[in-house]
């Protein structure tokens, strides 16, 4: 039942560059209007509109695989506990709207789905 | 602390809650990290250097599944663009400083810090910044220094935790939940549900493209059919 965590086979340099990459990108997101302020007025409205999907489009992405599979095999069990684990912690983020809550209770209910509910 | 100009101290009281608030994210950070094969110094040079919680998660889980660095790389930068509305919105508020102390502010801009300083500079307009003598940027300064702070050391802290925790407890599971917790409040009408059902879904089904591709393109997917799902109802 306990899956082993995959562990990067990258070395140290890559993974330096990575944060590196990342480091310097965020910042020249952060500072991009507060550098240009005066030269540019705003964000285009396009630009506008798209972003407003990112955060949306992204985490999806990121979460759905995570908890759902599509492979109804060897990882059923292991998916099937995340699922409903995720189905509950997704109440609690619909409800409460906070991240410590949805960790704490989603966590909860994967240890009891896990160890208490007898299969 | 003492020292501080008063409005800096009042950004640092102003920030203590949204330090607390952060604590279980930057555990989580430092003991994915950790889990992920990264070193514990690059684990906290992460926290130290991009200080983005959703991004750096992101990453890595990336890197833990030995995706291409590339899309590492593009999908942190990605999940870090609404940081260019903030700096936008704030940019007329740091308008009168020099550029070098213009950097050092942007290097603090985060969802908290640019929340809580924007409602006081908007209550305030103008007036605040010459009449009291008290100036804007060091509030926002006492908030995001202090958000920093609170970041690194919790992050060194799950760094510190790390291998200690049996991996039958699935703390792993901790990081979708945090993207789970982020996804719902973006889900505001038909379009964002839209953009984020469709993501979602190709996601699923290119779970198995090479160097974790199905990321990318899942997320520029969900982008356009949001545009798209919002041409069409406008029509």
């Amino acid at each position: 039942m306990t899956s082993p965590i995959a562990q990067t086979t990258y070395g140290p340099a890559s993974v330096w560059a990575v944060i590196v990459a990342v480091g310097v990108c965020t910042f020249g997101i952060r500072l991009s209007f507060i550098y240009l302020f005066g030269h540019v007025d705003a964000v285009p409205p396009r630009v506008t509109q798209a972003l407003r999907y990112v955060p949306a489009a992204v985490l999806a992405a990121l979460v759905v695989p995570a908890i759902v599979s599509i492979e109804p095999s060897l990882g059923e069990t292991l998916t099937a506990d995340r699922f409903l684990a995720g189905v509950v912690a997704a109440l609690v983020a619909w409800y409460t709207e906070d991240v410590t809550a949805t960790i704490l209770v989603g966590l909860a209910a994967l240890w009891v789905i896990r160890f208490v509910v007898p299969v | 602390m003492s020292r501080l100009p008063p409005a800096a101290r009042e950004g640092v009281r102003t920030s203590l809650p949204l330090v607390v608030s952060i604590v279980p994210f930057g555990l989580v950070a430092g003991v994915a990290a950790v889990d992920a094969g990264l070193s514990p110094v690059a684990a906290l040079g992460m926290s130290v250097v991009v200080f983005a919680g959703a991004a750096q998660l992101a990453v890595i889980d990336l890197l833990g599944r030995d995706a291409s660095l590339v899309v590492a790389v593009v999908t942190g930068v990605v999940v870090n663009l609404r940081m260019m509305m903030y700096s936008a919105s704030i940019a007329p508020y740091f308008q009168r400083y020099r550029a070098r102390w213009k950097a050092f502010l942007a290097f603090f801009l985060t969802d908290q810090a640019y929340a809580v300083s924007i409602a006081r500079f908007e209550a305030r307009d103008g007036e605040e910044r010459d009449a009291s003598g008290e100036r804007g940027d060091w509030f926002y300064l006492g908030v995001g220094a202090s958000l920093w702070v609170g970041w690194v050391v919790t992050t060194a802290v799950g760094v510190g935790l790390g291998r200690g925790l049996p991996d039958s407890w699935g703390l792993d599971f901790a990081v979708p939940l945090i993207f789970l917790a982020l996804l719902v409040p973006r889900i505001e009408d038909g379009t964002t549900a839209a953009a984020g059902v469709v993501a979602g879904l190709v996601a699923l089904f290119g779970s198995g493209l090479p160097y974790e591709l199905g990321l990318p393109l899942a997320a520029a997917v969900g982008v356009g059919v949001g545009l798209v799902a919002e041409e069409v109802r406008g029509r």
